[in-house]
């Protein structure tokens, strides 16, 4: 299994190899990404600005690069991530179904084992991700919530910061052919 | 299909998904109204399909009545027809009903103006299988009515009783053969007599060559025949033809004008009449004078008064003889006592009377002497008061109407509506004001 190293894009579809994941680690990353965001903050509120059931979302989409498969793992964590919140469920779905989607999506066109990639694509995702949730909480629930681009884009660099080590970290759990 | 789901099974899965947290989103958020959202969308859904099916159900439900289902459109155009047949029906029978209270109230005015004491009666049957011109009356014995007695309308005379019984009588009409009665003219006072010719005209006999006669002429009773009181009319001359030694005169009869009448009166009393100089439907309408004025001034005499009343100044006190003629025959007589130095009723004036006044020599007044009586002493003429504001009903060209007591209730006004005729006959109450059958 060979990774491409100085390329961003792939030149072929082909090229693009389908990472695969045990069972236990497609269900226990992200449960334990949710654990994270509801338990952390709790305790260490400076970590409250990472958005970790994203960063697994776009890793596992990126990584499986299949958009059914990418949009089932968004529905998911973002319905379980609305289950423990107060918001409405779908708010989170809604938002990391798209995020999935996109993800397995571009996964498909890009070398996502780039580092500068990978950073790329969670600050882009949390942006994203963020504006969307914006979008939906005035359509939907009519709140009048800030549009704080600037802090978005602080918050997104951190999270993409976070987001290369975790990749890094759940490259190592990939099943090798 | 399978091949379309497959090129495009990502963005469908992922639609399918996205809508299924929309809708549960939906269920559980509320809008500003305090309503789900699931209920706003489904309503802004399903409103123009609703509206699209209600208008589709609304014009296939017009379309089935206004269409299909015409066939009520015959029956229902059937009972408004039959409808409208009972309302003429209904129609009819009320505006006979008008024309009989008409008639009766003009049979009322008739007997209430004309001298001869009259009894109203219905005609109530006709004479069936007989080949004679008779109807029956609801008047018999029992009323007073004996054989030999004229029967009259307004318009004109009818027939006379030939047969009564205790509770009806029979009464020939002048169209039949049999009938016979004597006339006169109104114009030249040609004497005749009238026959029924069992059509709706009638002849008059035995006018004389030498008689100038007119068609347009007024025939009237003369009273020779001892039925008619004299002066009822009975028709106009319809033609005129010369024979010898007698005139071929057809009269069209009044009476008759208006087909067989239902309410006739008959005259139980003859008082005769003078034979009017001009024709029925052309008499000069009468103007009362002036009143008086109500207080005299103070130093007038009677006399004096009477003159300013009459509007005249130097008039003779003649003007002043009351109207009626009671009054007449009382001044004539007390006219004839003063010139025989007497006052009526109270002897002597003071003078001693050179002789006893002649009553047999009274002057007579033009307008009720009978022709061919002549008069001893000059007559006492009262001044005839010309019309001043009211002008005489002209006459029409051809007039075959009865009397007219006033301008706009005669026969050819009758031409116009129903109801202005109704109204001009109950306001004028003439004979002539008869409505239309």
């Amino acid at each position: 299994m060979s990774y491409s190293g100085g390329r961003m894009l792939l030149s072929s579809q082909r090229e693009g190899q389908v990472s695969r994941f045990n069972v236990w680690v497609t269900i226990l990353v992200p449960l334990l990404a949710l654990l994270f965001q509801i338990y952390v903050p709790l305790f260490f509120r400076f970590l409250n600005f990472l958005e970790m059931p994203l960063l697994v979302v776009v890793y596992l989409g990126l990584m499986r690069r299949n958009p059914v498969s990418g949009l089932l793992v968004g529905a998911a964590v973002g319905l379980a991530q609305d289950s423990w919140s107060k918001n409405p469920l779908g708010m989170f779905g809604i938002t990391k179904t798209l995020v999935g989607y996109f993800a397995a999506s571009i996964g498909m066109k890009l070398d996502v084992d780039n580092v500068l990639m990978r950073f790329i694509l969670a600050f882009f995702f949390y942006v994203f991700h963020q504006a969307f949730y914006w979008v939906m909480e005035r359509a939907l629930l009519s709140q009048q919530s800030p549009f704080d681009l600037t802090g978005w884009l602080g918050l997104g660099v951190l999270n993409a910061l976070v987001g290369a080590a975790l990749f890094h970290f759940l490259d190592k759990l990939r099943v090798t052919a | 299909m399978e091949s379309f789901l497959n090129r495009y099974r990502n963005i469908t899965v992922l639609l399918l998904v996205i809508f299924a947290q929309l809708v549960l989103l939906a269920v559980q958020v509320k809008n500003d109204q305090n309503v789900r959202f699931i209920r706003v969308w489904t309503v802004t859904a399903v409103s123009p399909m609703a509206r699209l099916v209600e208008g589709m159900r609304g014009s296939g439900i017009s379309f089935v009545h206004n269409y299909i289902t015409l066939h009520d459109a015959d029956a229902q155009n059937r009972r408004l027809q039959a409808e409208v047949d009972r309302l003429k029906l209904e129609n009819i029978f009320l505006t006979n009903e008008l024309n009989t209270a008409d008639r009766a109230k003009a049979l009322q005015l008739f007997q209430q103006r004309t001298p001869s004491k009259t009894l109203a009666a219905s005609v109530f049957s006709m004479g069936i299988g007989s080949s004679r011109k008779v109807v029956y009356v609801d008047r018999g014995s029992t009323s007073g009515v004996m054989r030999e007695m004229a029967v009259v309308i307004p318009d004109g005379i009818i027939g006379k009783v030939t047969a009564v019984y205790p509770t009806q009588s029979e009464v020939l009409l002048i169209t039949d053969p049999m009938f016979a009665a004597g006339v006169v003219s109104g114009k030249t006072h040609a004497h005749g007599t009238l026959k029924g010719t069992g059509t709706p005209l009638c002849r008059v006999d035995f006018v004389a060559f030498e008689d100038k006669v007119e068609p347009g002429d007024w025939f009237y009773t003369s009273g020779d025949d001892r039925i008619f009181p004299r002066g009822m009319p009975v028709g106009v001359v319809k033609s005129v033809r010369p024979g010898q030694p007698y005139r071929e005169i057809t009269l069209d009869p009044s009476g008759m004008s208006r087909g067989s009448p239902e309410d006739v009166l008959i005259v139980v009393d003859s008082v005769h009449q003078e034979i009017p100089d001009t024709p029925p439907a052309n008499q000069q309408v009468y103007l009362a004078p002036p009143p008086p004025p109500l207080a005299p001034p103070a130093g007038t005499t009677n006399d004096a008064a009477a003159t300013a009343a009459d509007g005249s100044a130097g008039a003779p006190a003649a003007h002043t003889t009351p109207g009626t003629e009671a009054d007449k025959m009382h001044a004539q007589y007390q006219k004839a006592a003063e010139g025989a130095g007497m006052l009526l009723g109270g002897g002597p004036t003071g003078t001693t009377p050179t002789r006893p006044p002649d009553f047999t020599k009274l002057p007579v007044d033009p307008r009720t002497a009978i022709p061919g009586r002549g008069t001893a002493a000059a007559p006492v003429a009262p001044v005839p008061v010309q019309p001043a504001a009211v002008q005489p009903v002209p006459a029409p060209k051809k007039s075959t109407a009865p009397p007219v007591p006033a301008k706009g209730t005669g026969p050819a006004d009758l031409k116009t509506t129903p109801d202005a005729v109704r109204r001009a006959n109950q306001a004028a109450g003439g004979p002539g004001g008869l409505p239309q059958p």
